[in-house]
């Protein structure tokens, strides 16, 4: 069982991280860790995609030398997935960030739960 | 191929192409542009539910010159089709009841903004419901993701600022899932589109291997679509999101964007890993079990809550328990069921969202039941639409609340392990439902107290009022239409189930 961990460990690594990710987006207070933690955990998912396309011995999927025989390369659909899913990533965190951004210059803070009191005392005065 | 079978993918473009051109233009031109696509694409939907409905097949659209193992594609059918048209109705109908309050909540130089997060919506939306590749499905659920959050931040408030960022932190949790989701089944499968995907998965489940990783692949799709679409122990986001936000965003948030979702995870169920697979994995018997937690816990929730924005918002939740426990019952006729709740509720929440509004207005904008008294003499249409949506929620006769509870129901009967817990849960439910709806219903009508602010009308918003009285009346028709001819649209909904397979 644990060979098997290890003779995969580009996978093993990879849901690790992603727990810590998933872990650090849904638990934490700070909003900022909390963008780490989702960037973590899209990153990831990247790396399980990457070391799933990659197959041992084989080139990147760009034809040079005139080699057109498909065994000499990699599979290149995962590399695109990645670079789909870093575009999608890198927006959301875009947005996320403006968004704190938005937060910090009217509650001065970046605790989720120091926001929601204020935005409660707000809302009463 | 005929023009119609090309409608799919011209109605995602032009939703998209509009939202793009909307970048440019005033306020008043995105709209106008905006409301355009929205009739465009609603009607090709139209077209390719007759179409479909015509020849009695799926056709799948080839995307690019690459065909099928490689590229993408689009695919139509008859259920893909009508909820579409439904969503495009719903969509249209909400975007013209909230005009006023959205020129009102939105400042004037963002208004172009506003509309193009509704463009970006539809096309996400639309694209979702059309999309037979699984990342392509990916991309979507983020642009809707992303979409939804604009919707709900373009109101200035504290209040939005913190639902919003609470709202895209869980949908980031849900979309993460899913993507690891869809790249394990990509993994083991190595397809992405949807029919290739599911040979793939037959022939694994007939060789018997890789039992573990399917099964964690369907519970972190699973979960991660139901984080999205707020399943009860996920619903935190739901009350301040809906509660909070303009009531165009709130009537989209709710009836649409849930929904879109949960078509996404039947269409999973059904095209890649396969119903018995989903049945044989008792994952089913989790959703069923949240649901029906969900059913109960949003009602008593509904009940405890003052605010009645708020209460509509648990009601929300109560609902998406309903769909969840249809999907939960493993039988074809649980998911007809659960497709036709997940139209009565677009229909229904949007309708009470909206005339809400117009109950609002008259009240001094106080939102909270004491304030309430006697509005649904104030504002008559406003309280006829509100209490024919709170009847339908309730399963009154007539509407369509009454015929997805009926179908809820006969379903049950034939899965004889979960036949008493659903009907108990159904009864349950209903009874909450109809003590805090009807509750609301009946502070309408009653006389306003002398503290309570009165005929406090807000003269901005007069301008806007036949929209919001012509969508609230549409939106009365269109449940009245689901409610008393829903032998077709069953009909339809089985027929485009079985285009599933």
């Amino acid at each position: 069982m644990v060979s098997h961990l290890f003779s995969n460990i580009e996978e093993t690594v990879a849901v690790i991280l992603f727990g810590i990710g998933f872990t650090m987006l849904l638990l934490h207070r700070n909003l900022i860790k909390k963008i780490l933690g989702m960037n973590i955990m899209d990153t990831a998912v990247y790396l399980f995609l990457a070391a799933k396309g990659y197959i041992s011995g084989r080139m990147v999927p760009i034809v040079v030398d005139g080699v057109q025989d498909t065994s000499a390369y990699i599979n290149p659909v995962p590399s695109g997935l990645v670079l789909t899913g870093i575009v999608v990533s890198v927006s959301s965190t875009a947005l996320l960030l403006a968004l704190v951004i938005r937060i910090y210059g009217r509650y001065h803070s970046l605790d989720l739960d120091e926001i929601l009191m204020k935005v409660k005392k707000e809302e009463r005065s | 191929m005929t023009l119609v079978q090309n409608l799919p993918f011209f109605s995602i473009v032009i939703a998209m192409f509009s939202g793009i051109i909307s970048s440019v233009l005033t306020g008043k031109q995105a709209r106008n542009v905006s409301i355009g696509a929205i009739v465009v694409t609603t009607f090709m939907s139209a077209a390719v539910l007759a179409f479909c409905l015509k020849t009695g097949e799926s056709y799948t659209y080839m995307m690019g010159h690459f065909p099928a193992p490689w590229g993408n594609e689009i695919r139509a059918g008859v259920l893909e089709g009508l909820t579409a048209l439904l969503f495009g109705v719903v969509m249209l109908l909400s975007v013209v009841g909230g005009m006023g309050h959205t020129f009102e909540d939105v400042e004037g130089s963002k208004l172009n903004l506003f509309f193009i997060v509704i463009d970006l919506m539809l096309s996400s939306l639309l694209a979702l419901i059309y999309t037979n590749d699984l990342f392509t499905a990916y991309v979507f659920v983020e642009i809707n993701t992303i979409a939804g959050c604009g919707l709900i931040m373009i109101r200035q408030v504290g209040r939005s600022f913190t639902s919003a960022i609470r709202y895209l932190m869980m949908s980031q949790l849900g979309s993460g899932l899913f993507l690891i989701g869809l790249t394990l089944l990509y993994d083991v499968t190595g397809h992405l589109l949807m029919s290739p995907a599911k040979e793939a998965v037959a022939a694994i489940e007939a060789s018997g291997s890789y039992e573990i990783p399917m099964l964690v692949i369907l519970a972190v799709i699973s979960v991660g679509l139901a984080i999205k679409s707020g399943l009860y122990p996920f619903h935190s986001w739901i009350p301040d999101t809906y509660g909070y936000a303009t009531p165009t965003a709130s009537a989209i948030l709710s009836g649409l964007v849930s929904k879109g979702y949960i078509f996404l995870l039947i269409k999973i169920f059904y095209r890649v890993i396969g119903r018995e697979n989903v049945i044989n994995s008792r994952i089913v018997n989790v959703l069923f079990l949240f649901g029906l937690v969900g059913m109960i816990m949003g009602s008593v929730r509904a009940m405890l809550e003052k605010d009645t924005r708020r209460m509509i918002a648990y009601s929300s939740v109560a609902q998406i328990g309903y769909i969840y426990l249809g999907l939960g019952l493993g039988t074809q006729d649980g998911v007809i069921a659960a497709i036709f709740h997940m139209f009565t509720h677009s229909a229904t929440k949007a309708l009470l969202f909206i005339s809400a509004v117009g109950l609002y207005e008259v009240s001094g904008d106080k939102k909270d039941y004491l304030s309430l008294r006697g509005a649904g003499y104030r504002n008559p249409l406003a309280g006829i639409g509100f209490t024919v949506g709170a009847l339908s929620m309730v399963g009154f006769p007539m509407l369509s609340g009454f015929i997805s509870k009926l179908l809820f129901a006969s379903s049950a009967l034939e899965s004889p392990h979960k036949m008493l817990p659903t009907l108990i849960g159904l009864a349950v439910s209903t009874v909450l439902n109809a003590v805090y709806f009807l509750r609301l219903v009946t502070t309408l009508y009653s006389p306003a107290t002398a503290g309570a602010l009165v005929g406090e009308v807000r003269k901005r918003t007069r301008a806007a009022h036949w929209m919001l009285g012509g969508a609230t009346c549409c939106f009365i028709l269109l449940n009245l239409i689901l409610g008393s001819f829903s032998q077709p649209v069953v009909r339809a909904i089985a027929e485009g189930l079985a285009m599933f397979e």
